[in-house]
């Protein structure tokens, strides 16, 4: 994905070296709206020259002493040789902080020392000098799956790690888009909002309070769910397999904010509980612990469903308060020493 | 920078330059591996190789005590590429915990979705990374020699696939430019719209449940499938000629080429597509309803079967420490200690692992991996498998089985035959996979077979899903449209689940106590072919695999590439956050290590 390197080139760093599964790396492969080669070879007007150096499918593949050796551009970036560039980042941080030696992960490998290089340690090189940084997925956003209580890691996502209030030398917040997976489009469109920005060609991404773009995270799951006609008719799903609304089988649509009801998952096709999938509030702050057991009817729900012939403030008050519950993080997700998930560390 | 060191007295004897290389990370697989080796350029060998990339989540831990019935939904999370297999062994796992069998059509569209995502895996791996490795680009900065020639041969099967000459096919096969490159981007694209239609989203599936799927089974749903599998059944008709073409072109412009990659035969494979008639998910007959999945489940051992029941498969597992950062368990409980069947189940199998992490500093000599060691134990060896990056295997232990005859597949005890019917363009085409061996008649596992089996497997996938496709409607047509059953979850229970990940063998074992989760261990490909030396000195897959691969790559080391080496190792199809180390020379001492994302170990 590497195109030749002139002054005009903007690039793209993806570190997906957090402790990730790769899934937001495979849901990019997917987007049609554009596709990564459509941002890549520069098929949309007015894009700037993008240089994509990405782990997945980059042509370089040659070792650190010989030819086309692909962490030489996370050392250039880290020298200052590389300007502008975009640090994306994927998987949650963990917190190598709470134990005395040993990495939890890294990428690449300090000459000094021959031990590998942690994200962390990746992420305090590149933040300051970074024009912009892409939380992707969940896991990077607010900590997600491996963030659950429990964790041995003590992993937390990229603003409890740098900070809430961060910003970029450019005057950019960390940009969050969540998901898991991040859905495919959410993620090219972001990437291509911020690539118009940095190029001068677009005001400031608007974010909401938990950094995710306003018009791709405004209306929840359920506004934009096309059983929600069930919803208000009172008519709930008793069976997992039926077309009715799931909110008594575990949906947490109502309170979720998220897109994909509406977009589908893949140009068009797919998604959540609008193809009889319980939404399990994955691009939530709260996800996952404030959700389980996913397949328990949400508490709220039951109110909301009594209550689903009443409209207006009564219920949008009711959801408020659910919302703003699931929309914060766990307390656990925080820098430090102590390792506070609950687990009794053996070390 | 080129380092080279002093000269260095070799295994054998006599002196040698050995000059470092490290690739860190290797681009082009899921997830992130490092590897480090000492290359002697005149030998044209690799003298030392540790690979690594370490990464620790801890999914065996955080999900004790958590709800049962949660198992599925987190333990997709354990990778980005493949998460539905593990949603779907988790939900296979759960079925046998609570004693519930799905509606047929459930499961029907499991096998769908499943087969959907080989469909889509196995082709963006194949052309859009492990392609590159071919393309002319890079064989143009590797073997120039090779390049000239392939522009020079004629493919032989140009009918099939439009491609005049092997240089033609190399070109299409360049990064982004290439015309093939960017379709098959796009047909992994519509494969995954399959998938979504079947489980809901890519690649953590929000339809899947124990007891079945909450999928809505209409007509209009098969119908969106069916259109698009038999675009890629045309698709698949000129990408199996095509793929022949450009491997055989391989053994004959480089003498030799069967070495690269080469291990022993000892192939596991855990089987896939369950079939509803016969599988009722219960442990007491699951030897029998194991042998009628559509990919038989098996053990190969140079080139014999050992064994297809999914019973002595598991009670086979053992999980060895090893090199890798942890505590052992000899001292912990014990949670199950017969199967019930009343056979014994050892202290080392899953069923009975604790992970106990202790993060240390990473050493060769010492600790140096996340990764533990799974061997499948034959009474007598603990035996290192691999998967083959999965196909090889599944082709391997299906066709010895002889079991499997749908129409659109027959296995015949010594190949597997795929007959896909007429296509918009082309008419019906019967390709056949059979066991390779080399020029001397021995069985062959290698890089360039692991791929082949790839391509063959994704025409595979889509005969039997086109079976699938016509169970499934004859469901739907006879009024039967349920595609969900209640379960209620026990108290107590100990329970497994088998599937094939994409890269191959995929196995969750749980421990359920007082209606929570006691413990839980996945198991899937990436440990097994990249495993550590365990603690009876028995070296990994990759061992074998780097060991035996002979440099062919013209470069100097100032523009060494190490396509042979990368071919050899992404031929496994490695996966996700896996750490491998792998260390060879020095008394021929090999070390391996590996922890996928998949990965339990890391998990």
């Amino acid at each position: 994905m590497t195109q030749a390197v002139d002054e005009q080139v903007l690039h793209i760093l993806w570190m997906n070296g957090g402790l990730s599964c790769d899934g937001d790396s495979v849901a990019l492969t997917a987007a049609t709206q554009p596709s990564i080669e459509e941002i890549a070879l520069g098929a949309l007007p007015g894009l700037p020259k993008v240089a994509v150096h990405w782990p997945l499918i980059d042509f370089e593949c040659g070792p650190e002493q010989g030819a086309d050796n692909f962490i030489e551009w996370w050392r250039r970036a880290d020298r200052g040789e590389l300007d502008p560039f975009v640090l994306v980042v994927e998987g949650s941080i963990p917190n190598e902080a709470i134990k005395p030696e040993g990495y939890w992960c890294g990428f690449g490998r300090d000459p000094e020392t021959g031990q590998p290089v942690t994200t962390s340690e990746w992420l305090d090189r590149l933040a300051p000098k970074a024009t912009a940084i892409l939380a992707v997925g969940t896991c990077a956003t607010y900590g997600g799956i491996h963030a659950m209580a429990g964790n041995p890691t003590g992993a937390m996502g990229v603003p409890d790690y740098l900070g809430w209030d961060w910003t970029s030398k450019a005057g950019l917040p960390i940009v969050c888009v969540p998901g898991c997976p991040i859905h495919p489009d959410n993620l090219s469109e972001t990437i291509l909002y911020l690539l118009y920005q940095v190029a001068g060609q677009a005001p400031m991404i608007p974010l909401d309070e938990a950094l995710r773009p306003r018009w791709l995270f405004e209306a929840t799951v359920h506004q934009g769910c096309d059983r929600a006609g069930y919803y208000e008719e009172g008519d709930f799903a008793a069976e997992y397999g039926s077309a009715k609304c799931l909110v008594k089988l575990g949906c947490w649509g109502p309170v979720v904010k998220c897109n994909v009801p509406k977009r589908g998952w893949i140009n068009g096709v797919g998604g959540c509980p609008n193809v009889g999938g319980i939404c399990i509030a994955c691009t939530m702050p709260g996800f996952p612990d404030k959700f389980m057991p996913f397949m328990d009817e949400p508490p709220g729900a039951r109110v909301s469903t009594a209550a689903s012939g009443m409209y207006g403030t009564v219920i949008r008050t009711l959801r408020g308060f659910t919302q703003r519950t699931a929309d914060k993080e766990p307390t656990w997700r925080v820098k430090g020493t102590e390792l506070r998930t609950g687990y009794q560390k053996t070390w | 920078m080129t380092t080279t060191e002093p000269r260095i007295t070799s295994p054998s004897g006599t002196e040698t330059d050995l000059v470092e290389m490290n690739w860190d990370p290797i681009t082009r697989i899921v997830g992130s591996l490092g590897i480090y080796t000492k290359i002697d350029f005149n030998a044209k060998r690799v003298a030392e190789c540790y690979s690594t990339s370490s990464i620790f989540r801890g999914y065996s831990i955080f999900m004790k005590g958590k709800d049962p019935r949660d198992a599925h939904f987190i333990t997709s999370r354990i990778c980005g590429i493949c998460g539905d297999n593990h949603a779907t062994c988790s939900v296979y796992n759960q079925n046998m915990a609570y004693g519930v069998r799905p509606p047929a059509l459930g499961e029907w569209i499991i096998n769908l979705g499943e087969a959907a995502e080989y469909m889509f895996d196995h082709n963006i791996f194949q052309e859009n990374l492990v392609g590159v490795d071919f393309c002319e680009k890079m064989v143009a900065e590797t073997n120039p020699g090779v390049l000239e020639r392939a522009n020079a041969t004629e493919a032989p099967h140009a009918a099939d696939h439009g491609y005049r000459t092997i240089g033609d096919i190399m070109r299409s096969l360049n990064p982004l430019e290439g015309e093939f490159y960017r379709e098959a981007l796009q047909v992994s694209r519509t494969t995954r719209e399959m998938f979504c239609l079947m489980e809901g989203r890519h690649v953590h599936p929000s339809t899947l449940y124990p007891g079945g799927v909450g999928t809505v089974a209409t007509v209009q749903l098969f119908t969106d499938y069916l259109t698009r599998l038999m675009r890629y059944v045309e698709f698949m008709k000129r990408v199996v000629p095509m793929h022949d073409d450009l491997f055989d072109f391989f053994y004959e412009a480089l003498p030799g080429y069967e070495e690269v990659g080469r291990r022993r035969v000892l192939l596991g494979c855990w089987g896939s597509f369950n079939d509803p008639v016969a599988c009722n998910f219960t442990y007491r007959e699951m030897a029998d309803w194991g042998r009628k999945m559509f990919v038989t489940p098996g053990v190969v051992v140079d080139g014999n079967l050992v064994t297809t029941s999914l019973v002595d498969i598991n009670l086979g597992i053992r999980i060895l420490l090893g090199h890798s950062y942890y505590e052992d368990w000899e001292d912990q409980e014990m949670f199950v200690t017969h199967d019930e069947l009343g056979n014994p189940v050892d202290r080392r199998h899953p069923w009975n692992q604790h992970t106990i992490p202790k993060p240390a500093k990473r050493d060769f000599d010492g600790a140096y991996s996340w990764c533990m060691a799974p061997r499948w134990f034959d009474g007598t060896d603990y035996l290192p498998l691999d998967t083959g990056g999965g196909p090889i295997a599944r082709l391997w232990s299906t066709a010895l089985a002889g079991l499997v005859d749908i129409g659109y597949v027959q296995a015949t005890g010594h190949s597997v035959k795929i007959n896909l019917p007429r296509t918009v363009s082309r008419p019906e085409v019967t390709f056949e996979w059979k066991i390779p061996a080399d020029k001397e008649g021995k069985p062959l596992s290698n890089a360039i077979e692991r791929d082949r089996a790839r391509t063959y497997f994704q025409a595979y996938s889509a005969a039997c899903a086109l079976h699938f496709v016509e169970q499934a409607l004859a469901e739907i047509r006879a009024g039967r449209t349920r595609t969900w059953e209640p379960f209620t979850v026990p108290n107590d229970a100990f329970s497994v689940g088998f599937t094939e990940a994409v890269r191959g063998v995929l196995s969750h074992h749980m421990v359920i106590r007082d209606g929570k989760i006691a413990n839980y261990h996945p198991y899937p490909p990436t440990p097994w072919n990249g495993s550590v030396r365990d603690s009876y000195g028995t070296p990994g897959p990759y061992e074998d695999a780097v060991q035996n691969t002979p440099i062919f790559e013209e470069n100097p080391p100032e523009r060494f590439k190490g396509i042979d080496i990368m071919r050899a190792v992404r031929s496994f199809d490695p996966c996700l956050p896996c750490g491998v180390h792998m260390y060879l020379g020095g008394g021929r001492v090999v070390k391996t290590a590996h922890s996928p994302t998949g990965v339990t170990l890391a998990i």
